[in-house]
Parts: C-alpha cells; structure tokens; sequence
C-alpha cells in the first residue's frame, strides 16, 4: 500500500514511517523539514498549505496524520491554523484524492478535563473541557476526523498515551534537563499511577488500525503500554537511564497545579514562545492517575506491545550509554 | 396529581377508585375515593397471568410509592404478579375524608377496598410502619385469600414495661404533635432524613408531593395520634386483636428489616418473630427505617414468593428455578443422632473418677485460683439449670454470655444448654461498635455478664433481663438494672433441689434446636450471627475428638475460646492460663507453663499471637516451666494462618508437640488441618513444582472427619457464578465444605444464608484456593478480594507469600485499583524497618517487590508502603484488603496518602 505520513519529523512519526517501510509498503512523508527515514519519499511543506497537502497526498491508499502543533505555550490561533484546519485540509484532499484509509493521531488529553483517569477507555474528544490549547484543537480535530469517516473514507482516530523512547525531546530530555538542574520536584510523593507508551508501540498500534480498519473506523482508541506505574518511579526509571539522579524532593500537587496556572498566563500574556517552567498542564499530568481500560484496544486492534517499560528503559539507557536502574 | 413526577413510576399504574365504605368513621352509604399504583390492567394488556397479588400498605407519612420496586418487579414478564399499592384514605392521594380514622377503621377499609377491586386469592400482604398492622389486620381477616405476609419495619405490640421509642413519644406530645405533624411537614422532612443513604432529591419531592399544605396533612397528623402508646388508648383493643391474632397464622411470613431505625427497633422485630416463629427474616445491617428505600426488596420478596411458590396455577414449575433448594434444607444426613453434648461430662460425674479436676482457672501468682471436679461441676450446672429456669430461662430463650473463659463460663454454658436455651457468644473482639450491632440484632432475652459486660449494655442499651455472675451491693445493682447473679441463681438452684421433689429436670433438648450463636470477625463486613444445632455442636466436638485424638483424659490448657468450651464435652480436663482471653497477645510462656504444670497438660489450644507471645516472653521461663511444657504431646493454633516459621519456633519450646493448624471459620469449625511436618512437606511439593496443584496459597491440609471440600471455579471476572463443585488439582475457585459441624444458618439473615447454600449441600465460605493432586486444600484469600487484572483474575495470597519471603518486607497486601476486569495489581507492603508515612515505596524496594510478584504470576503495577497494615481486632492477623484497596485507589489518583 501506499502510505503518507505528515509529521515525520517527529519522533513518534519518524518510527511510523520507519515501521512502514520495514514492512514493505511505499511511503511518503510530509513535513516541512525533510524526515530522514530511509526509504521513504519526502514531500516537504506546511499543513497550511493546500497546493502542498494536495501534492503529498496523491496517489496514497491510507493516510497516518500525525503533523500537529505540539507544545505548551504559543497563540491560540497557531494551535488552530495548524491543528483544526490543517486536519481539515488534509481530510479534504485525501479524499478528494480517493484516499481510502486515514488514522488520526490523536491523544487522551482531548477527553480529560483534569480529574484522575483510574481504567476508563477512550472517551468522547470535548473541546471545551480540554485544559490548553493542544488539548483543545487536537479535540476540534478529532472530532472532526472522526465526522468524516464513511464507508468509502474510513478513518479512524488513535490515542497513544506519553509516548517516549530514545530520542524524545518532549517528555525524556525535559525530564533529565530538569533533574540535571535540580529543579524536577515529585508530586505529591509521585503517587499518581501513570501509564506510557513506548514509542515502537505506538507506531505498531498506529500501523494496526490502517490494517484493522473495518474494525476501528469511526471509533477513537487510546494506545498505551497497558503497565501504569506511580509517576515517581517512571521518573527514577527515565533518570537512571540517562545517568542523572533521580528527584528527591516533593511538592504538594495542589501547589503545582496553582503554580502551574500562573505561570502559563504570564507566559500566554507576555507572548513568550518558549517553553514554561511548569504549566497547569504539566502539573496535572503528573500528579494524577491517568491509566486506561486497555482490553478494547487490543482485541480490536489485534495488537499487544511488543516492547515492556522495563525493555523500554533498557533501551533507553543504551541510548544514553549508562547502565540504567 | 402528575404520576409522570414520580421517579420509578409507570403512570399507567396510577388510577382512582371509588369505594363504597363500611367503616364505623363514616356515615352509612358514604362512597369515598381511593388512589393507588395497580398494574394489574397492565399485566392482561400484555396477555399476562399474574400468580398472585401483593397488597402492599405504606405507613405513616409515606404513600403507595414506597412499593414502586415492587410494581415493577411484579410487572416482569418472567414473575407476573399483579401488585396493588394503596394510598390510605386521608393519606397520599386518596381522599381527604374530614374524619378520624382509627386503626379498626382503617382494616376495615382496606377490607372494603380489596371487596371493590374483587380482589381474589391468593394475596400476600406486604406492610410497612403502621401499614404492617394494618396490613395484619386485613390478612386476619381474609384467611382464605391469604397465602403469605410480607413486613417491614413495623410493630403490633408495645412490650409490656417499656417505653415506646422517644421520637414517637416527642411526636406524641400535646406541645409537638400538632404542629410536628400537620402545621409544618417536619414529620415528613424527619421521616425521608432516615434514608440511608440519602433520598434522591426527586424522590424526595415525590414523596412529599401528596402532603403540600397543612390541609392535606391531616391524615399525617391523625395517624400519630392513632398510636395506642397506652392500654386505655381507643385503638389497643383493635392492636390486640392484630397481636394476638398472629399465633394463629399459618402462612409464610417474610420480615425484612432496616436496624437503624429509631422507631422500630430490634426489640419489634423479635416481638413479631415471638409471635410468627417460622418467619424468615433478613436484617440489612447499616439500612433504616425505609428499608425499601435504603436496599433493593423486590428481589428478596419474588425470590420468597418463588421459592414458597406462593402462587397457584400453571406458573407453578417454572417459577422455581431448578438447583436452589430451599435455604432451611438440613445438612446433616437425617438419622444421624449424636448424644447430647454434655453426655461424657455426666458419666464422668457418676464415674469413680468424679473426684478428679474437672475445670480449673489459674491465678496471677502461677496456682490454681478456682477448681471443680467432675461431681462438682455437674453438680453446679444442675443448679443453675435449675436457678436459670426458676428465673424464667426457657427453651428457645436466648442468652447472651459475657463472661471470660474459666470455671463460671463453663457452668453457666453448660446450664443453658442443658436447658435448651440459645447461647450468645459476642465477644469483644468484634470491638465496641461491632460487638454492640451483634447483640442488638440478636436479641437477648438474657444477658448474663461481668460486671464490664453490664455496664457496657447499661451505656449502650443492650437488650436482654441482665444477670450478673458475682452477687452485686444493693446500690450498684439498681445502676446497671441487674435483676439477679449467677451466685443467687445457684443458690436458689441448690435449695429446690434439696427441698423439693426431683427439679422438673428439662428434657433434653432435640439435637435439631438451636443451641448457639456465634459471630464471625467482621473482617469481612458486619459481623454475621452464626446458628449452631445440638447436633451441630456435638457434631462439632466429634470432628475434634477424632480429628486431632482429643479423648476423655486428655488434659488441656485453652488458650483459645471457642474450642476451649468443648473441653468437659470432650470429657478433657480444662484449664484457663492466667491471661485476658479477648487479647491473645496477653499470654505469657510462664502464665502458659504455670497452666500445663497445674493440670500436667497434653494439649495445648492457642491462638497465633498468643503464641508469639509465648515465644517473645520465653527467657523467664523457669527449668520446670520448661518441663511441662515439654511433656505437651499436642498444641493447636487457629484463628488465623499460622506461618511455618512460628510454628517451627514453637516447635524448639515445645520438643515433644505434635503442631497443628487447623483452618476453618465461624460457620464451620475446622474445615481442614495440617501439621508442621505436613506443611513442610507440602512446602517441598510446591517448591519440586511436580504435583498438580500443590502451590499458590497456603496449604491449609486435608479435611477433617467427616468433611468435604470442593470448588465452584472463578469466572473472568472475579466470581464464582456456578453451582457445580469440582475437585480436580490446580482449579481455583470459591472453596465449598459439607461437614455435620457445618452452621445450621445465619441468624436473621436469610438472603445471607440463601447465599452461602446455594450450592445444594454445601456452604460457600467465601474463601478462594484450590486443591492439590494429594487432596489438600491450598487458601488463596478471599472471594471478595480477587483482583480481575485485564485478561487475568489474581488471587491474593500466593503473591503476597512470594514478597513476604523478602528480608525488609514483612506482613504484605495484594489489591486491585481501578474498574473490575482491568484493574491494576497494587501491592501494599510493611517496610521493615517500618516507614514514619505512608507512601509509595521507594523505587529499589518496589522493583525487589515486583520481582517477587512476579516469581509467583503476578505483574504488579505500584507498591505502596505503609508503617502497619489494617487487621482485624479478633485475631490482629486478617488483612482488610477491601480497605486498603479504597486508600491505594486514592493514593494512586494522585492524593495525598494519609493512612490506610
């Protein structure tokens, strides 16, 4: 099959795109930068531009759209330029372009207004109870997808949940900067039960719905390692495979949580475009549960995780070159 | 009037009759209009033959919508009954009549109602409050439609001497009444607050709909004012008339009771149960007054009428779904006889050897403080019969017994026996508040205490005529409302016996009466009462005699209550070590060499933390201390599981022991047992990994004479729905046993005790394990603790053994966080040294942890610490893991720890 893949840059749609071409199926990647994955076909442009997105998705029988404004701080308007209607150009062209198959990559941030998440599946997007802009357009853009789907134009949207792996700027690098700096408190003691996705099992589980279509389309799933583990020994686990020490302090969540909201309207008002300290964000994620009712997705899909969280960090401590935990 | 208002109402069950009334209250010819919540229209639109009706009468200040469960379970095509759910005339949304309607009224409107509907058999009535009295009332009258009664929280019987309850009295007085019940809807607003838990805020509004303004209370008021709190009020004759009239009724009766309720409280309900003996009862411990707003009673009510088939015609067959059989199906094999328990007690007595020491109790200083020989205690418990009857004790009488383990406790429970009264055994290590629910709900006719014991049940108002065991000054009595002792009642025992002809001796009681109740932990829930037969109890001794060779002559030390008191049954000398026998921890090595050297013991009974006692306090032991406890031949550890390495300690201090560890519960002891050889040897088996089964939970050995155990497999999700038992090695499941010392029932709680035999022959104790190739029976926690991980169910224990061989860990917790079937695996752990807070463990400890879980199967997702794990106040030994899964799952959510 041929394949189109926006947003390889990434890390997650570098391994998607890696995957695809292991598997034998013809890809193409689309993003601004070239991706650099062997054996796949760059197209390089903006998600904003419909003369660009017209040209990548030519000729493609299935698209992964995972192409997205990623971050904490930024415009509103950016997040939506990108987001929302660079998701609607693409599922406009796809299917003007007789694209059968389409997986939206979403995230369980667009069904989460905050409270701890303790084995629910994957529920309905809601844009207007996501916390942040990333939340919230990647919810409009769900929405959106999953509108399109029909007999002819499947689409499916798939939720990986904290995807890391080596290589990961998002999640890995800030967790060892700030360690390194001294300045990663825990939560709450690091209580909160937190599931991950390792990242070659989100491309595996990405890669399954384009497969599983007819089980899957219209539906939203969310992808996770299916092993939740308090958010403390995640982040020992991540420093000591990056040979930093692992934080011993920690702070009360509501804290954090009230912090974090203060910080992000000082950042959202003086328009400062690089990452915040702390974000409401952030605190919430790390100080409450978010683990998931995995049985659906995986019967579905017909997929398991092929690497553990131990494997993971064994891998990523390769990475750093240190002996890990 | 909008039935679309009313939460849970169909409105097609809503409708008006007018009715030609017959009532004394009304003028001749007087035609008055009734609402009520019928769906029998509604049963033959759909084609529907109902079985019967229920006619359902509310109290006071409710309405016809109290019953709303049970119209729409009679509307279920599977168990059609025709539900009729009157509102009372003046009350709900019948008609507001201008008169005073007393109780004698009120039955024969209700009489005048069903004559309108042509209401024909057969009908259950179904009554609740006052409405129970009515409902009586009108079931009196109409023997032959009648085919059962249903009665919730209700009363037909003010007991002579005690005051009616005082929010009634409050509610009765001239300053309240009135604007209590009719000016203000205060009435209402307190009776809808005794919901537990709180009333919907619409059904709230719902009940309150028919009463909005002072002049559609009236009723409400008039209904208060009804109650024959005194024998010269104009309604007692009418009551008695109900009261008395219940003797004579036949048909089955079903009670289902909210405790909590301060109007009618336990004491009504053993009233009723006086007076309708064969009724089943079900007490929902923690529910109230609106009992059928606080629990579901539809599904109890069609599981009775099932099960009565109380229904004619065709429906007969199918209502009764087969393999239930009915809950009062005995388990001991018919024909079966055991002589009376006390049977080697009494030759003993007659024997040359009567001189012999029969009990003992030993004192502080290390000698004997009290002794009886074999003459003489038979001698004391005849006397006390005797004082016991004279005093009022009858069969069937309940008494509660709070009195410590020693010579007075063996007289008095020998007495009762004998005379075929019911012993009460709460002890206090159900702890205040447990042992205090335990006594109410059962009821005590007598309560025959310590001084402790007595003013405890003066404080928390204790049912029961109070008898104290030592003579009691004169000042001291009047306080804690003691009628008698043990000392004057064997005094006045003695004298009868001497004076006049042979005491009218007591038969002796059939071995198929109830002789005891007992009371599990409440580990797992309120505790449960526990009935036990005559036969049961000997059934009981029997198992141990030949169980563990227990023969008349052996000598024991009882350390341990429940088997203790079997001791003159078994014929064995007795005696209690000096020691506070409701905290094991107490029991000293000396206290326990002081106790064997006085008796030159044989068998040692003794509870595992009487044990670690022993042994921590064993370096003041004397040399001839040492010896006898070195001639023990036997010691006995149950209550809780006893790990190997306590046994093998015990094993040094005491060479020549056989060590045994038998399992069982409350509902029946033992079940199995197992010595410390045997659980080497299984130990050995689980480890070589080649016989079938043996492994994963603790081995808990074969069962006992008599005994047999079996399996009802787990489902994915965490229960044991079937009723077909296996045996096969290696297959978990809910473990079964089916022994003649298995419980007759649950006292007063026939859905409970439905439940645990719903398995044909067996009782379901609640316990998960398997067994091995080699019959052994292996524990691997309970039912309820079963953690469903996604595609796989996780019992408890194996994984808990497997991190408490860890050094630095030591009592471990297995639980489940999350929604059932995909929990996360949640292992709670004692640091040692133990940790100042609770927390997650820290991330070295908690890989070690996980690595151990998983040796045993178990992939385990957060290990949390704490500096003591939650047990149980009887034996400081069961893990309340449903509690700690509550605090993990907060934990987990992100919360701030506390303590578990």
């Amino acid at each position: 099959m041929r394949v189109l893949v926006t947003g390889a840059s990434g890390l997650l749609g570098g391994e998607v795109a890696r995957q695809l071409v292991r598997d034998g199926h013809t890809v193409t990647t689309f993003q601004r930068r070239p991706a650099g994955v062997d054996g796949a076909a760059d197209v390089c442009g903006s998600i904003t531009d419909d003369g660009a997105v017209r040209r990548a998705v030519a000729g493609a029988g299935g698209v992964i759209h995972l192409a997205a404004k990623v971050s904490f701080a930024g415009r509103a308007a950016d997040f939506d330029a990108v987001n929302v209607e660079g998701t609607r150009r693409l599922l406009r062209a796809a299917r003007e372009a007789g694209v059968r198959d389409m997986v939206f990559v979403s995230s369980p941030s667009v069904a989460n207004s905050g409270a701890a998440i303790a084995g629910l599946g994957a529920e309905p997007a809601d844009p207007a109870r996501a916390h942040g802009d990333y939340s919230r357009t990647k919810a409009s853009a769900e929405l959106l997808a999953l509108a399109a789907d029909s007999p002819d134009f499947r689409v499916a949207a798939v939720r990986p949940h904290i995807v890391w792996g080596p290589g990961d700027t998002q999640l890995v690098e800030r967790v060892l900067d700030r360690a390194r700096r001294g300045r990663l408190p825990l939560l709450d003691g690091g209580a909160a039960l937190i599931d991950t996705t390792y990242v070659d099992n989100a491309a595996s589980a990405i890669i399954a719905a384009l497969h599983r279509m007819e089980h899957v389309h219209g539906r939203a799933l969310v992808v996770s390692n299916g092993e939740p583990r308090p958010v403390g020994e995640l982040l020992a686990g991540i420093c000591a495979a990056g040979g930093v020490p692992a934080p011993s302090w920690s702070v009360p969540g509501r804290l954090a949580r009230a912090a974090g909201s203060v910080v992000e309207k000082v950042w959202t008002r003086s328009g400062r475009a690089d990452e915040p300290p702390m974000t409401r964000f952030l605190a919430e994620q790390l100080s409450t549960a978010h683990w998931f009712d995995q049985r659906e997705t995986r019967q579905l899909l017909d997929w398991a995780p092929a690497v553990s969280l131990d494997e993971g960090l064994a891998r990523l401590a390769g990475h750093y070159g240190s002996p890990g935990l | 009037m909008v039935a679309a208002d009313w939460p849970g109402v169909d409105p097609a069950w809503s409708r008006e009759i007018s009715v030609a009334s017959t009532s004394a209250a009304d003028e001749p010819g007087t035609v008055r209009s009734w609402h009520l919540l019928d769906n029998g229209a509604q049963l033959s639109r759909r084609g529907l033959t109902p079985a019967g009706t229920l006619l359902c009468v509310h109290g006071n200040p409710t309405w016809s919508y109290l019953w709303r469960t049970l119209l729409a379970a009679g509307s279920d095509p599977a168990q059609p009954w025709r539900v009729v759910a009157v509102d009372q005339l003046d009350m709900g949304f019948s008609e507001r009549t201008g008169t005073f309607r007393r109780l004698a009224d009120r039955i024969n409107d209700l009489g005048d109602l069903t004559a309108a509907l042509g209401l024909e058999g057969p009908v259950v009535t179904v009554g609740h409050d006052w409405g129970g009295v009515i409902s009586l009332g009108w079931a009196l009258s109409h023997p032959l439609q009648l085919a059962g009664v249903v009665l919730t929280n209700t009363a037909v019987h003010q007991p002579a001497g005690s005051p009616i309850p005082p929010a009634l009295r409050l509610a009765l007085h001239p300053a309240v009444h009135r604007w209590g019940t009719t000016t203000s809807d205060a009435f209402l607003r307190v009776t809808h607050s005794l919901a537990r838990p709180p009333l919907a805020a619409d059904v709230r509004t719902a009940y309150m709909s028919p009463y909005r303004g002072a002049g559609r209370r009236e009723g409400v008021g008039n209904f208060v004012a009804d109650i024959p709190a005194e024998a010269s009020h104009p309604s007692f004759p009418a009551l008695s008339r109900v009261a008395d009239g219940l003797h004579g009724l036949s048909v089955p009766a079903l009670m289902l009771w909210g405790p909590r309720d301060p109007i009618f409280s336990d004491r009504y309900l053993k009233d009723l149960l006086d007076r309708l003996p064969a009724a089943q009862v079900h007490r929902f411990e923690g529910a109230g007054h609106l009992v059928a707003e606080d629990r579901d009673i539809a599904a109890p009510v069609f599981a009775w009428l099932a099960e009565h088939r109380l229904h004619s015609g065709p429906a007969d067959v199918e209502a009764v779904s087969p393999g239930v059989p009915p809950a009062d199906v005995p388990m001991t094999a018919p024909g079966v006889q055991a002589p009376p328990l006390w049977a080697p007690l009494t030759e003993l007595a007659a024997g040359p050897d009567g001189g012999d020491t029969a009990v003992a109790e030993m004192g502080t200083d290390g000698s004997v403080a009290r002794s009886l020989n074999w003459r003489e205690l038979e001698h004391s418990i005849a006397a006390l019969a005797a004082g016991l009857q004279d005093t009022g004790v009858r069969p069937g009488s309940r008494v509660s017994l709070m009195v410590p383990p020693g010579v007075d406790l063996t007289v008095v429970l020998y007495a009762c026996l004998r005379l075929g009264a019911v012993v009460v055994v709460a002890d206090a290590g159900l702890g205040t508040r447990g042992l205090s629910r335990a006594v109410k709900g059962a009821t005590p006719d007598f309560l025959i205490g310590i001084d402790k014991a007595l003013a405890a049940a003066s404080v928390l108002g204790w049912p029961g005529r109070r008898i104290s065991v030592q003579d009691l000054p004169a000042a001291r009595r009047r306080l804690l409302a003691v009628e008698t002792s043990l000392a004057a009642l064997a005094r006045r025992g003695q004298l009868r016996e001497r004076t006049a002809a042979p005491p009218h001796a007591p038969h002796a009681p059939a071995p198929d009466a109830p002789a005891a109740v007992l009371f599990t932990s409440g580990s797992t829930g309120p505790a449960k009462g526990v009935l036990y037969t005559h036969a049961q109890l000997a059934a009981m001794r029997d198992t141990l005699a030949a169980t563990l060779g227990i023969l008349p002559g052996a000598r024991l030390v009882a350390g341990f209550a429940p088997f203790a008191l079997l001791g003159p049954a078994l014929g064995a000398v007795s005696v209690t070590p000096a020691m506070d026998v409701t905290a094991p921890r107490t029991l000293t090595a000396t206290a326990l060499a002081d106790a064997a050297a006085a008796i030159d013991a044989t068998v040692v009974f003794a509870s595992p933390a009487a044990l670690r006692n022993v042994l921590a306090t064993q370096g003041s032991l004397s040399r001839a201390g040492h010896e006898a406890l070195g001639s023990v031949e036997l010691v006995l550890s149950a209550g809780a599981p006893v790990p190997a390495s306590l046994l093998a300690e015990v094993q040094r201090l005491l060479p020549r022991a056989s060590l045994h560890t038998p399992y069982g519960m409350t509902e029946a002891l033992p079940v199995t047992d197992i010595s410390l050889e045997q659980i080497r040897a299984a130990g050995a088996d689980a480890a070589a990994g080649t016989m079938p089964g043996a492994g994963n939970g603790v081995c808990v050995g074969r069962p006992v004479h008599r005994a047999r155990v079996a399996i009802i497999p787990l489902a994915d999700d965490g229960t044991a729905p079937g009723n077909d038992p296996v045996t096969e090695p290696g297959v978990t499941g809910e473990i079964l046993v089916s022994a003649p010392h298995v419980k007759e029932t649950y006292d007063r709680l026939w859905l409970t005790q439905r439940e645990s035999v719903r398995s044909a022959g067996w009782h379901r104790t609640g316990d998960v394990g398997h067994v091995d190739a080699d019959g052994r029976l292996w524990v691997e926690g309970r039912l309820a603790h079963v953690v469903t991980a996604p595609g796989t169910v996780v019992t408890p224990v194996g994984a808990e053994q497997a991190i408490e061989r860890l050094d630095d860990v030591g009592l471990a917790a297995v639980v489940g966080v999350g929604p059932a079937g995909t929990q996360a695996v949640v292992a709670v752990v004692e640091a040692v040294p133990p940790v100042r807070r609770a927390g997650p463990a820290a991330p070295e400890l908690a890989a070690r942890v996980r690595d151990a879980a998983a040796e045993a199967g178990v992939s385990v997702s957060a290990v949390l610490s704490v500096p003591s794990q939650p047990t149980d106040i009887r034996h400081n030994a069961k893990i309340d893991r449903t509690r700690l899964s509550r605090w993990a799952s907060a934990v987990l959510a992100g919360g701030r720890p506390g303590t578990p």
